[in-house]
């Protein structure tokens, strides 16, 4: 795939390496230290980080502002955007006002309902869906012009992602679908927390099978647990994820104490797995509020140091 | 039709409780079929409100009335002679029957006695279920006659999103995820292939976001 934007993490992929890529959600509050601290623990050991917009529907500073301070520090960020929250106008906005800061990757997502979050009670927009951002963002970077039609000065260079749960039903339309967002023009993909990995393969023959993994870069989505307790709130509580009952039992049968060691265990040994995996290229290590973890997941798996691009 | 649901009755007492002489007016239509708004339901608030006023010691008169239909001048004349016999009118009829007779009576106090809900359908009795959202700009023939604008959270046009679990939607288990339906649907219909065909981003000026809407037909004008 050729390099179409000066996005790190677009090089990076491009020259073969398996990409890492992390996250961080923004404080529930105006202090940009949080930010700037949790960028500090990962920076060294990821290609980009994934800031967040709003997750769960729960208000936190604007992952713009976070995605700024990153750049400002000098690393690779990748703007979150969902289509809950802002109308075509704001979105085209936004992505204007992150390109001029140069930043240089974006991930379309729809988001999650706003009645998980704080504002139960507020309006969604939904004016776009994630696959129509994808498009959007394509068509303003590639043929320079707004929605309306009007000419961009500077175009928006952003390498473009969405993102893909191999594991939401129905189960036949998870191919179709990672399809039909590459055809919506998604350039890497980010998948869902990956803990039941028979299923993932499964998902991933059928990606080769059409030759997808050939058309986008597949970053397989890592988030270790830190407890028995998380791994059954992951299991039962959150939409579309999928824990295997081996996964909750093996931490369930550790040990308190030492629940978060095997949480990393688990996830070290799933990327190992997974590494052998053709058509992964790479990993999204998302250690929620949990940013420590993410040197030492990123080094017992052999991805540290992190290739040199320009 | 357009479904409605009964206002608690603690809020109607709030709306009128200044007035002496009030009308309860109900609609022969859709709030009659979902049981929210007709001769029936006028009947049953009108002596549940006397019984109210009689044990607070107050004097209410409260008549009852039920118009064939509220959205139509010519049913509303019906009434423009007893008008001034009351102080106000408890419309039971849907937020169009309630605005349409407030216009035509502009010195009458018109209050809601129902919440207008939804376009729907009625699943079975005592069940009614959301299925148009009036965009104005039907996009049914490509989703299998199965409408993601009205039955899904987020209106996705290209869907399920990532919250699709069992064939529900992930707000809450008891709604259906639309776009499982859609593709049942498209399965039934052999008609798959069509799934990844990117639906356009969606001209929303005829919907609410274009401002309020008129269909003007000269055709059948006079």
């Amino acid at each position: 795939m050729k390099v179409k934007t000066p996005s790190k993490l677009e090089k990076v992929l491009a020259a073969g390496h398996l990409a890492v890529t992390s996250e961080c959600g923004p404080p529930r509050g105006s202090d940009p230290e949080a930010v700037i601290k949790k960028a500090e623990l990962i920076k060294d050991h990821v290609d980009a980080v994934n800031i967040t917009d709003n997750q769960t529907s729960v208000t936190r500073m604007c992952s713009l502002a976070a995605c700024i301070r990153l750049k400002l520090m000098g690393l690779e960020p990748v703007l979150q955007m969902v289509t809950r929250d802002r109308n075509r106008i704001a979105l085209q906005s936004d992505i204007l006002g992150a390109a001029s800061f140069d930043i240089r990757n974006i991930l379309c997502l729809s988001g999650d309902h706003q009645s998980f979050g704080d504002c139960a009670q507020g309006q969604n927009v939904h004016d776009l869906d994630s696959m129509q951002l994808l498009q959007t963002v394509r068509h303003m970077r590639d043929e320079g012009k707004f929605l309306g039609g009007d000419e961009i000065k500077r175009p928006p260079e952003m390498f473009v992602g969405a993102a893909a749960n191999p594991f939401a039903d129905p189960f036949e339309i998870r191919v179709p679908r990672l399809a039909k967002k590459i055809k919506a023009g998604a350039e890497f993909i980010q998948t869902q927390c990956i803990y039941n990995l028979d299923k993932f393969e499964e998902w991933m023959r059928r990606v080769k099978e059409r030759g997808l993994h050939e058309k986008v870069h597949i970053l397989a989505g890592m988030t270790p647990m830190k407890s028995a307790g998380m791994a059954k709130y992951m299991k039962n509580r959150v939409p579309g994820m999928d824990v295997p009952d081996e996964v909750v039992k093996r931490l369930s049968d550790t040990p308190k104490e030492k629940q978060a060691e095997e949480g990393v265990n688990i996830c070290v040994e799933a990327i190992q797995r997974l590494k052998e995996v053709e058509g992964v290229a790479g990993f999204h290590v998302m250690a929620i509020e949990w940013e420590e973890m993410v040197p030492e997941i990123v080094e017992r798996t052999g991805l540290y140091p992190r290739p040199e691009v320009d | 039709m357009i479904v409605a649901d009964k206002k608690p009755i603690e809020e109607i007492i709030e709306e009128i409780k200044e007035y002496e002489n009030i009308l309860i007016l109900g609609c022969n239509e859709c709030v009659t079929v979902c049981e929210a708004g007709g001769k029936k339901e006028v009947g049953i608030l009108a002596s549940a409100l006397r019984m109210y006023f009689l044990n607070q010691g107050q004097e209410v008169k409260i008549d009852e009335r039920t118009l064939e239909r509220q959205c139509d001048h010519e049913y509303l004349e019906e009434i423009r002679d007893v008008i001034d016999k009351y102080d106000a009118v408890v419309s039971l009829a849907c937020g169009v029957g309630v605005q349409f007779t407030a216009e035509k009576y502009m010195e009458k106090p018109i209050l809601p006695g129902v919440n207008t809900t939804f376009l729907g359908a009625t699943e079975e009795r005592g069940l009614w279920t959301e299925r148009c959202q009036a965009c104005g700009q039907c996009i049914l023939a490509r989703t299998g006659g199965i409408c993601p604008v009205s039955r899904c959270a987020k209106r996705v046009l290209n869907g399920p999103c990532g919250g699709s679990t069992g064939g529900k939607c992930e707000i809450t288990k008891g709604v259906d995820c639309a776009w499982q339906i859609i593709i049942d649907r498209l399965n039934a219909l052999d008609k798959m292939d069509t799934y990844e065909e990117l639906s356009p981003i969606k001209d929303w000026s005829t919907d609410r976001a274009g401002g309020p809407r008129t269909v003007t037909r000269e055709d059948v004008q006079q």
